[in-house]
């Protein structure tokens, strides 16, 4: 089948775009908050405030000269992710894994030198990643050390979880695990694999590859209908939480398991996608529209994920499935 | 959901108005609707004739004005070595030929050129003080037969019109009523008419029309009844019926006291008509016919010629902003950077779309490959996108070169694509290229062309530009479209297709 109709996408509840932003992104996300979810460095300072934990910030170039002192600033790190603080959809985020000798080491497993880092950086601040190609600044942060639990999900890149967050309420979750097709990366379109995920639980409860139903991981073959992510109320909690330091309503918030430090805050996005739809089999609307019928949100952020595994857990498979 | 109300109220208050002004422009100016359209006019041309005595030459003749159910175009008289003039006082209008010594016979001509009006109403005010009826002598047996044939039709009538309408009747009847057929021994059926209307106080005189038919030569004027009724002069066809008002083919050329034509200095005069039928743009017409009165003020050819062909350009942009909103919007095809089609899609309006499609894929083709070759060096973006720059521009002047060694005009066709936007466009899609893979810059590349493509289609469609320039409340139309489209919460057709698994279970 080349096309579904309309009428069977309105009843499976599907969020399409021009209702996402007019409805929800358009409604409850107000315009002066967007630069704080869209700037790295100033979600990271809010973050702090707010006791969310983020992934430690080693640097953060401003300027086109200080590029110079890039040598000095990477010494002793021994890897590390730079990130233009303005970018979205990962673009312009380059992985570091290992240095020996002045040899950098790619998470692909290409190796650049220090020249290559700065050019990096310099594309970096002259915007060409950022949201409208507007100035920009470059962050260096330390390496996620994932949970050895995810280590073996996916190959290359670390996997994170992506949750849609309406009033403080999360609604819906995936996993994503990038794979070789998707070049480490972790957008679906690329070629990620998306795991939708029980809120009730954490555990899978489908998964897609390209749109196309998945069962196992092509590269890794790891089974992912057994997948269940550990310390679940935990990483709802948190993912809950973040609704109060960005303030905005209609939410998409990226999670990563660290080994050591647990649950921590990757980014936001003002505009998350609808790729999380396809990845659980399941569409927003009709969870989007319960959360909006609540005449008031709990102001605490754990009641509001209890709220959550409660009302949207999964139910059991169809007969028919 | 009041909020929306307004909204939606709004947006039917825009496509109300800029329907409306649409009507009235084309209701009142007679600007056509369909820009081929053709308005049929009438070339009448006037051929005076006599012979000149040798002495002093004055040759006066009346000249339509405002003639019910057609305007005047324009008008011109030819005659060597005549002087003319044109004469107007309050009912009349009168051409004058003057010549200090003319012999023998005599040519003078006058053209003029006129447009069916749906204005048929042949009323017209007395000039000055009312008409008094002319006195009326017949002689016997004719008395008896007029005061017959009046008293009778006075019976049956009750206002001047009616009157004049059964007196219509009877002279209709000619042979069969014997008063009328007696009367009408030695004068025409108008003529009878004026005298008797005359004769009940009813002050009527005879004026001249002129039958138009296609490729007729040597035509006289027919007589018409023009009787004062009401406080008004009205003529009345003498058709079957008697009606108020001038048949459809008829021009009335001369509705005064005196002469059609005057002429001292000559002999054995006559003034004959030949007329054809034309076609001419209605557009030009009503061009010809803006006088900055009403609504016209506000039409776009008050400006000078050069500022009306950059606008028309210019208020094609709105259509193709509102292609790239339903492209985008409803239709859901990703473009590189949301306006850029529009842009292209001007430029192909001057290429023409083929050599524009070549010069545009050439030039960011080999753009591509160039800067490709200038990730090598490290260069900041900006100065990166400079370089680009200078080498589109160059890349345009050798295309241009070798384009007319070989006979091509490709390299002017591509000055008209803006170079800024090329270069941008080159840059995105590489960057695209090195992100996203090649795939991705197809996508989206052909995202772009094919809503510029459309877009391009849609602005030069001939109705398009037509309305777009020659009715710019066209553009509230538009605009409320667009905004329509803003509110739009539906599904794209491209999610019809993002989503076709969620269908299987």
């Amino acid at each position: 089948m080349m096309f579904i109709s309309p009428s069977e996408l309105k009843r499976r509840g599907i969020l399409g775009m021009n209702r996402r932003n007019l409805d929800y992104i358009g409604r409850h996300n107000a315009r002066h908050l967007f630069p704080l979810v869209d700037n790295k460095i100033k979600t990271k300072r809010l973050a702090r405030e707010y006791g969310v934990p983020t992934p430690t910030l080693r640097h953060v170039i401003e300027t086109q000269h200080s590029i110079r002192d890039l040598g000095e600033q990477l010494k002793g790190l021994d890897g590390f992710a730079i990130k233009p603080a303005k970018g979205s959809g990962g673009k312009g985020i380059m992985v570091i894994r290992k240095v020996t000798d002045g040899v950098f080491v790619k998470g692909s497993g290409q190796t650049v030198d220090l020249d290559d880092l700065k050019r990096h950086c310099s594309n970096i601040l002259a915007g060409l990643h950022s949201l409208a190609g507007s100035p920009d600044s470059a962050i260096i942060e330390d390496l996620i050390d994932p949970d050895p639990y995810f280590k073996d999900l996916s190959v290359e890149g670390v996997p994170d979880i992506r949750v849609i967050i309406f009033r403080g309420i999360p609604i819906m979750a995936m996993l994503r695990l990038s794979t070789h097709a998707s070049d480490g990366k972790a957008n679906l379109h690329q070629g990620a694999i998306g795991v939708g995920l029980d809120l009730a639980t954490g555990h899978c409860v489908h998964a897609v590859q390209y749109s196309n139903r998945v069962l196992t991981h092509p590269d890794t073959g790891v089974t992912l209908d057994r997948i269940a992510i550990p310390d679940w109320e935990n990483l709802l909690t948190l993912a809950a939480s973040c609704h109060d330091l960005a303030g905005l309503g209609y939410l998409g918030a990226d999670l990563v398991v660290d080994q050591e430090r647990g649950p921590l805050l990757l980014e936001l996005n003002a505009r998350p996608g609808l790729a999380i739809q396809v990845a659980n089999g399941e569409g927003l609307l009709p969870r989007l529209q319960r959360v909006e019928t609540l005449e008031r949100v709990s102001k605490d952020a754990g009641e509001r994920a209890g709220f959550a595994m409660t009302h949207f857990a999964r139910q059991p498979a169809r007969s028919t499935a | 959901m009041k909020q929306k109300t307004v909204f939606y109220s709004f947006m039917a208050l825009l496509i109300v108005v800029g329907l409306s002004l649409l009507w009235l422009r084309y209701e009142q100016l007679g600007i056509p609707l369909m820009p081929e359209t053709q308005v049929r006019v009438w070339l009448v041309e006037a051929r005076i004739e006599f012979s000149a005595t040798g002495d002093e030459t004055l040759v006066n003749l009346s000249l339509p004005e405002n003639p019910p159910g057609f305007r005047l175009l324009s008008e011109q008289a030819a005659s060597p070595g005549y002087g003319f003039a044109r004469i107007s006082s309050a009912d009349r209008r009168r051409g004058e030929w003057s010549k200090r010594e003319a012999q023998g016979t005599q040519n003078l001509y006058y053209k003029a050129q006129f447009a069916p009006t749906k204005e048929r109403d042949s009323r017209q005010p007395a000039a000055g003080e009312p008409p008094e009826p002319r006195q009326v002598l017949w002689e016997e047996p004719e008395a008896t037969a007029a005061s017959d044939l009046l008293s009778a039709a006075f019976r049956s009538s009750s206002t001047e019109a009616s009157l004049t309408r059964e007196l219509i009747k009877t002279i209709n009847k000619g042979e069969a009523d014997q008063n009328a057929s007696l009367l009408l021994d030695g004068r025409s059926p108008e003529q009878l008419l004026v005298r008797l209307l005359n004769q009940a106080d009813v002050p009527a005189r005879l004026a001249m029309g002129l039958k138009l038919e296609d490729a007729r030569r040597n035509q006289s004027l027919t007589p018409l009844v023009d009787v004062f009724v009401d406080g008004q002069w009205q003529i009345f066809d003498r058709g079957p019926e008697g009606y108020e008002g001038v048949p459809e083919d008829v021009l009335v050329w001369h509705r005064a006291d005196g002469p059609v034509l005057k002429v001292m200095g000559g002999t054995n005069s006559q003034v004959r008509f030949s007329m054809i039928r034309q076609t001419v743009p209605a557009l030009g017409l009503a061009h010809s016919q803006s006088d900055g009165r009403g609504l016209s003020r506000f039409s776009l050819y008050q400006l000078p010629i050069e500022e009306q062909g950059m606008l028309k350009l210019l208020l094609l942009l709105p259509i193709g902003a509102l292609v790239v909103a339903f492209m985008r919007i409803i239709v859901g095809i990703q473009t590189s950077g949301t306006f850029m089609p529009v842009l292209i899609a001007l430029a192909f309006i001057q290429t023409t779309l083929v050599p524009g499609l070549v010069a545009f894929l050439t030039i960011v083709g080999l753009g591509l490959v160039l800067r490709g070759y200038l990730s090598r060096l490290n260069l900041l973006l900006v100065a990166r996108i400079a370089t680009l720059i200078v080498l589109v521009v160059l890349l345009t002047a050798l295309l241009s070169v070798f384009g007319h060694e070989l006979g091509i005009d490709l390299g002017m066709t591509i000055t008209f694509f803006p170079m800024i936007i090329i270069a941008w466009t080159i840059e995105r899609m590489s960057i695209l290229w090195e992100e996203e893979g090649a795939w991705e810059v197809l996508i989206q590349g052909g995202g772009s062309l094919v809503v510029a493509i459309i877009a391009f289609a849609a602005m030069q469609l001939p109705l398009v530009t037509h309305l777009t320039f020659n009715f710019p409340e066209v553009h509230l139309i538009i605009l409320a479209l667009i905004l329509l489209t803003g509110q739009y919460t539906g599904y794209k057709v491209s999610e019809l297709y993002r989503f076709r698994v969620m269908g299987d279970d």
